[in-house]
């Protein structure tokens, strides 16, 4: 989120609450910023399925087929190796290792789409700035509207976020440190 | 509709989490629980400097002892032939399954939904990672020129040689490479809501950028958590078989070998079971006093202890049972090799040893039968040591007593083990704990937002009931 509003919840239930009348307002380019995952608010934001165990079963596939066909082009072709006479493609034996570069490469998968999709690392973004932010990792709960949504209209959001309970609403970009907050904490 | 739903899920999952002994206590508010959590890594524990001190003292001399042996050459060690493999196998072998039993935590009780795992998987993963580190040192110390533990992987070499895939050590290679890569990764991605709660709690800017760093920037957005979630989920699928495999795969090391007393088709579940069983024990044996020490007694609960034992008594048990089946199978087969193998086990010179394996691993696993064994710490802390003990000696008997009578007489040998093996393996307890310690001093070692998570599922369905009791109270 780089530009828009961040309204400041003091438990998972008012957050809720925030983005369901937002969205009931019209508002969908919402997210919300939690210290653990909370399930109704991602459904509640349409948040949609991850892609992530598509890239991990592309790269499962990936991997398996790499592992196994270069054991078979080791053993069998380059260094081929006669060992009592089995045949050179000796399958069962190649399915350890095969099944081990599977779970490799789908677990490696697993933590870099997640980080991908994530937009991870970013180290420094425009969102540490808003007042009181280091708390979304420990007990507060905010809801960000994105200001490109066509529906966004910070006056109306303000009224309607401060009637479902927010503490504090701040906006984005935050230009100097003292000027954003509209309310302090109640 | 939805919502409706998530009610009904929650309530079960509230049902589940309270059933027995609760799986959390503590009602504190999420920032107490997370200043709480987050105190041993910014102002340490009690008497952490000296114990750090020992551990390093004692890593030291490990280190030395290793230095010497790649030094000298493997003549420093007690093993030859017959008894090639001896004390390094078996540190190897108990080393390894030890690490299990943090993979079946985090990744099978995470998909079989087990919410009481979510305060005790961050330790067990931890454990997993540091027990593997001890595992990996000794078949490298084991070929004797360690320098060349490389040829094992697959790489384009100018001798134009491939290490040969029909072999079981290529397949430990890649099984344990593989393993310590997929757990290093999945206790990372764990970790990272945490470490961002460091981050945004640091008590200096030093630290603050650390954590910031290795939390690489986490705020917790709604569609993270979706992608963390999944990513968490196929990982755990993922791991799932992994933890029946690499034992298995070590297993087959012995499995494939045609010696009396390891040529047997039973070894894969058999090592699998044993290493989950020892693994279990060495999580109660850190954890127990981690929970004393840090007073966590309202978030690693008596539940948690009531669920290892179980564990402990279902393990122990197929173990107990391959036993037996491994007796009846050698003495069914009809082979004098094998009968011979038996009965050098049961009564020739190291049959003290099979007694005590034998007394020991059906001793420990059925105190767990008695409530009061399974709930108090200290009882669960003393079977857990015992089962350690036993679990070493088990792959110490495995491994010697197949070895030490070849099919000639001529060349039995009785094994004795010097004092550079017993340095090592004491030494490489020194470093496992020297790295645990640093990983409870510096990484959040309870998993803070699921202990959150958990607590705000507790709260709000108590809250839920209160205001129902409170209606139907007005009713009547």
């Amino acid at each position: 989120m780089r530009k828009g509003l961040i309204a400041e919840y003091g438990s998972p239930e008012s957050l809720l609450k925030g983005a369901l009348a937002m969205r009931a307002q019209g508002f969908t380019a919402m997210d919300a910023f939690t210290p653990y995952a909370v399930q109704p608010v991602m459904d509640a934001l349409r948040v949609p399925r991850s892609r992530v165990p598509l890239y991990c079963l592309c790269a499962g596939v990936i991997g398996g087929g790499y592992g196994y066909l270069i054991q078979f082009w080791m053993n069998g072709f380059d260094y081929a190796l006669n060992v009592g006479g089995r045949p050179l493609g000796s399958v069962p034996a190649y399915i350890p290792p095969t099944f081990e570069a599977t779970v490799l490469f789908a677990s490696l998968m697993a933590i870099f789409a997640f980080l991908g999709f994530s937009g991870l690392p970013q180290i420094a973004a425009p969102i540490f700035s808003v007042p009181g932010f280091e708390r979304a990792s420990i007990d507060r709960y905010f809801l960000g509207l994105e200001s490109l949504d066509p529906a966004y209209d910070p006056e109306i959001a303000v009224r309607i976020l401060r009637e479902t309970g927010a503490l504090r609403i701040s906006f984005l970009p935050v230009e100097a440190p003292d000027d954003a907050p509209i309310q302090e904490p109640a | 509709m939805d919502q409706a739903e998530e009610l009904g899920r929650e309530s079960a999952e509230y049902a589940k989490a309270m059933d027995g002994p609760p799986i959390l206590l503590t009602r504190a508010s999420e920032a107490a629980i997370t200043r709480r959590l987050l105190a041993p890594i910014f102002r340490g524990g009690p008497g952490w400097k000296l114990a750090f001190l020992i551990t390093l003292g004692g890593s030291t001399i490990c280190w030395l002892a290793i230095l010497y042996t790649v030094v000298t050459g493997i003549g420093t060690w007690g093993n030859n032939i017959p008894v090639a493999w001896a004390y390094a196998i078996t540190n190897f072998v108990w080393w390894i399954g030890i690490g299990h039993a943090g993979t079946f935590i985090s990744a099978i009780l995470l998909i079989l939904e087990q919410s009481w795992r979510n305060s005790i998987n961050r330790f067990a993963e931890a454990m997993t990672l540091f027990a593997i580190i001890q595992a990996g040192i000794f078949p490298v110390l084991h070929l004797g020129r360690p320098w060349y533990a490389y040829w094992i992987l697959p790489y384009p070499a100018t001798m134009r040689v491939w290490p040969n895939y029909r072999s079981a050590l290529p397949w430990d290679a890649a099984a344990i490479s593989t393993y310590f890569t997929v757990s290093l990764v999945f206790w990372y991605l764990g970790l990272i809501p945490d470490l961002a709660s460091a981050r945004d709690t640091a008590p200096t800017l030093t630290k603050r950028r650390i954590y910031g760093i290795f939390a690489l920037g986490w705020r917790g957005s709604a569609r993270s958590w979706r992608h963390y979630q999944m990513a968490y989920l196929i990982l755990g699928a993922l791991a799932t078989p992994l933890v029946l495999s690499v034992h298995s795969v070590v297993s087959l090391d012995f499995a494939i070998a045609q010696l009396p007393g390891w040529h047997s088709t039973i070894f894969p579940p058999y090592f699998v079971s044993g290493a989950i069983y020892s693994g279990f024990a060495m999580v109660l044996t850190l954890m127990i006093p981690v929970r004393r020490i840090f007073k966590l007694h309202d978030i690693v609960t008596v539940r948690h202890l009531e669920a290892m034992g179980k564990l402990i008594l279902v393990t122990g048990s197929v173990v107990y049972y391959t036993y037996v089946v491994e007796l009846f199978i050698g003495w069914y087969s009809g082979s004098e090799y094998e009968i011979g193998t038996i009965q050098a086990r049961l009564f020739g010179p190291y049959a003290w040893i099979t007694w005590t394996v034998f007394g020991l691993n059906f001793l420990c696993p059925n105190l767990m039968w008695f409530k009061s064994i399974r709930q108090g710490a200290i009882w669960m802390f003393v079977v857990s040591i015992l089962i350690n003990i036993a679990m070493w000696l088990e792959r110490f008997w495995l491994i010697v007593t197949s070895l030490n009578r070849d099919f000639l007489p001529s060349s039995w040998h009785i094994y004795k083990p010097t004092y550079v093996d017993g340095t090592i393996i004491i030494g490489t307890m020194f470093f496992f704990m020297f790295l645990f310690l640093l990983f409870l001093r510096f990484v959040p070692f309870i998993p803070i937002s699921e202990t959150k998570e958990i607590r705000h599922l507790l709260v709000s369905e108590e809250h839920k009931r209160e205001r129902e009791r409170h209606a139907q109270g007005i009713d009547r």
